[in-house]
C-alpha cells in the first residue's frame, strides 16, 4: 500500500514503553505526528526527547508498543533512505574534511556526487569544504552533520537539538533551512530546549518526565496557558502538570480521558 | 560500492594521521632489527619469521580496536546504522583498509629483515610475508570484536597486553608447545596465535601440504568467526 502524504500521520506511536538503564522513560506513550509539518519537541533535559527521537529512527530498544513511521514499523530497512537523522552530538568523522564526510555518506546512499555539493551548499559550508571537521566551529560542525541529514530525498528529517549552543544568527539560518524543507513537503521533528524556537514550529510537543504535557500549536500554547511568552507558557503548563499529572497527557482544557492522539486535531 | 566507500573512508582517516602511519610502517622494522641485533644469527633465523607475523597482528589489533571504539563512542556508528550500509560492509571495509596497510607493512618488514638483518630461511619469503598479512587481518577482526568490550580508549589499549602476551607466551615463541606442561599445552591448542606461530614456522622451514594448510585454515576460520561475533556487537537498536 503506498504511503500518502498528509493523509497518514508521519509518525504514529501506540503504547510505547521504554526503559533506559534503571529509568522507565516511557510507560505507555501514545502519539500521532502530522506529516509535512515541523514538529518541535520541547522540554527540559532528561524529559525523554532524545529517547523519543531514537524510537522514531528505530535505534532504541523498546519494551513494548508500536512506532510506525511513514506507514512502516520504525527501523525497517526500507525507511533508511526515507528517514534521516542527526544525533545530538554532531556525528561526523572529526579527522576528515567537511567534503570527505558528506561525500562518504553520499556514497553510502548510492547518490550521485553532485548531491554532496548540493547538501554542502544547502547548509552554507561551501567555503569550509576542505577544512577538517575538528578545525570547525561548533556551528559549522552542526551544519556538517545537518548536511549529511539532507542527502537524498528524505521524507522525514529527525534532528536532535540541532541548534544547541549556537548564536542567534546561526539559529535563524538553520530554522530558515528547516522551513525550506517543510515547504517542500518534508516532515521534520526538531528537538530543542530553547522555548523561543517554539514559535518557528508548526506543531509543538511539550514533554516532561517521559510524558506529553501538551500537543498543540504555538498559537494555541499561548492561548491555552494565558501567557504571552512561550517560556512562560511552557512553565505554566508544567506547573499545571505537576499539580495534576493525570490530566497532563492531554492538552489543557480537555477531558482527562481523551486519548492524546486526538490532541492535535483539537488544538487546531 | 558501500564496501569500497567505507574502506576508502578508513584509509583517508589514516592518511590524515601521518604519525600513526609512520609508526605502523616503522615499528615492526625497528623491533625486528632490535631482535636481530641481540640474537645470534642462527637463532634470529628461527625467531625472525615469528616476529614478522606477530608484530602486524599486534599493531592491527590495537589500531582497529581504538578506531572502532571511536566509531562506537562518537555517534558515527549509530549514524551509519541508520543508513543503507550493511554491517558486513562496515566490517569488511575495515578489513580491506587495514589489509592494504598490512600488505605494505609486510613488504617493508620482510625486505628489512632479509636485506638489512640478514634473515636466511629455507622457505619462501612470499609465504612468510603472506602470513604476516593474514595475521594482520586476524588482528583487525579480533580488535573489532575487542572494542565492544571497552568503554574507554584506556581500556581498549590494555586489551593488547591482556590478549597478546599470554598468547605469545603459550604459543611457542619462547618454548615449543610440545614441551610445555600438559595443561598449558592444552590451553594453547585453543589460542589462535599458537596457529599463527605454527604456520609461520612451517612456512619458514619450507613445510608444505596439510601441515601448513591446517594452521592457515584455522587462522582464516578464527578471522571469520571474530567478524561474525563482531557483527553481533553492532546492534542497530541499543538500550
Amino acid at each position: 500500500m503506498p504511503y500518502m502524504a498528509n493523509t497518514l500521520p508521519a509518525v504514529s506511536i501506540a503504547g510505547l514503553r521504554v526503559k533506559r538503564g534503571k529509568v522507565q522513560v516511557f510507560d505507555g506513550l501514545d502519539l500521532d505526528l502530522t506529516a509535512g509539518r515541523i514538529t518541535g519537541l520541547m522540554g527540559p533535559s532528561g524529559c525523554g526527547k532524545s529517547t523519543l527521537i531514537r524510537c522514531v529512527v528505530g535505534i532504541q530498544k523498546v519494551q513494548s508498543g508500536t512506532v510506525t513511521v511513514l506507514g512502516l514499523p520504525a527501523g525497517t530497512p526500507a525507511l533508511r533512505r526515507r528517514v534521516s537523522y542527526s544525533s545530538q552530538q554532531a556525528s561526523v568523522y572529526t579527522d576528515l574534511s567537511v567534503g570527505e564526510n558528506v561525500a562518504y555518506f553520499t556514497r553510502l546512499y548510492g547518490l550521485p556526487a553532485s548531491e554532496t555539493d548540493r547538501a554542502i551548499d544547502a547548509v552554507g559550508l561551501a567555503d569550509q569544504r576542505s577544512q577538517r571537521a575538528d578545525d570547525l566551529s561548533g556551528g559549522q560542525l552542526t551544519r556538517t552533520s545537518l548536511a549529511i541529514a539532507l542527502l537524498g530525498k528524505p521524507e522525514l528529517v529527525v534532528l536532535d537539538e540541532p541548534t544547541v549552543g549556537l548564536d542567534p544568527v546561526l539559529r535563524a539560518e538553520l530554522w530558515g533551512i528547516f522551513r525550506g524543507l517543510a515547504d517542500q513537503g518534508i516532515s521534520l521533528i526538531v528537538s530543542s530546549h530553547v522555548m523561543d524556537e517554539a514559535n518557528r514550529c508548526d506543531d509543538l510537543l511539550l514533554m516532561r518526565a517521559g510524558r506529553i504535557v501538551a500537543h498543540t500549536t504555538p498559537a494555541n500554547l499561548l492561548l491555552e496557558s494565558g501567557r504571552t511568552d512561550p517560556d512562560e507558557a511552557f512553565l505554566e503548563l508544567i506547573r499545571r502538570d505537576i499539580a495534576s499529572p493525570r490530566h497532563s497527557l492531554d492538552t489543557p482544557n480537555e477531558a482527562p480521558d481523551t486519548a492524546p492522539r486526538h490532541a492535535e486535531e483539537d488544538a487546531r | 560500492m558501500r564496501l569500497l566507500a567505507t574502506a576508502g573512508r578508513v584509509l583517508s582517516q589514516l592518511r590524515r594521521d601521518p604519525r600513526t602511519v609512520a609508526m605502523m610502517a616503522l615499528l615492526p622494522m625497528l623491533l625486528v632489527g632490535l631482535f636481530a641485533w641481540i640474537m645470534p644469527a642462527r637463532q634470529f633465523d628461527q625467531i625472525g619469521p615469528m616476529l614478522i607475523a606477530l608484530f602486524p597482528f599486534t599493531v592491527m589489533f590495537i589500531v582497529t580496536s581504538i578506531a572502532t571504539l571511536r566509531e562506537r563512542t562518537s555517534g558515527t556508528l549509530e549514524r551509519l546504522l541508520t543508513t543503507p550500509l550493511r554491517k558486513a560492509e562496515l566490517l569488511f571495509g575495515y578489513e580491506i583498509a587495514f589489509g592494504l596497510v598490512a600488505v605494505l607493512q609486510a613488504v617493508l618488514v620482510v625486505t628489512f629483515a632479509v636485506y638489512v638483518c640478514g634473515l636466511d630461511v629455507p622457505g619462501s619469503l612470499w609465504v612468510v610475508g603472506g602470513m604476516a598479512v593474514l595475521n594482520a587481518l586476524m588482528g583487525t577482526a579480533l580488535g573489532l570484536l575487542a572494542s565492544a568490550f571497552a568503554r574507554t580508549e584506556f581500556q581498549a589499549v590494555q586489551f593488547m597486553p591482556v590478549f597478546v602476551f599470554p598468547q605469545m607466551a603459550l604459543g611457542g615463541v619462547f618454548m615449543p608447545r610440545a614441551q610445555m606442561p600438559d595443561v598449558l599445552s592444552a590451553i594453547s591448542d585453543w589460542l589462535p596465535l599458537s596457529y599463527s606461530i605454527e604456520a609461520v614456522q612451517r612456512a619458514a622451514t619450507n613445510v608444505t601440504g596439510w601441515d601448513l594448510e591446517r594452521p592457515l585454515l584455522i587462522l582464516v576460520g578464527v578471522t571469520l568467526l571474530a567478524l561474525l561475533l563482531g557483527s553481533l556487537t553492532l546492534p542497530r537498536r541499543t538500550p
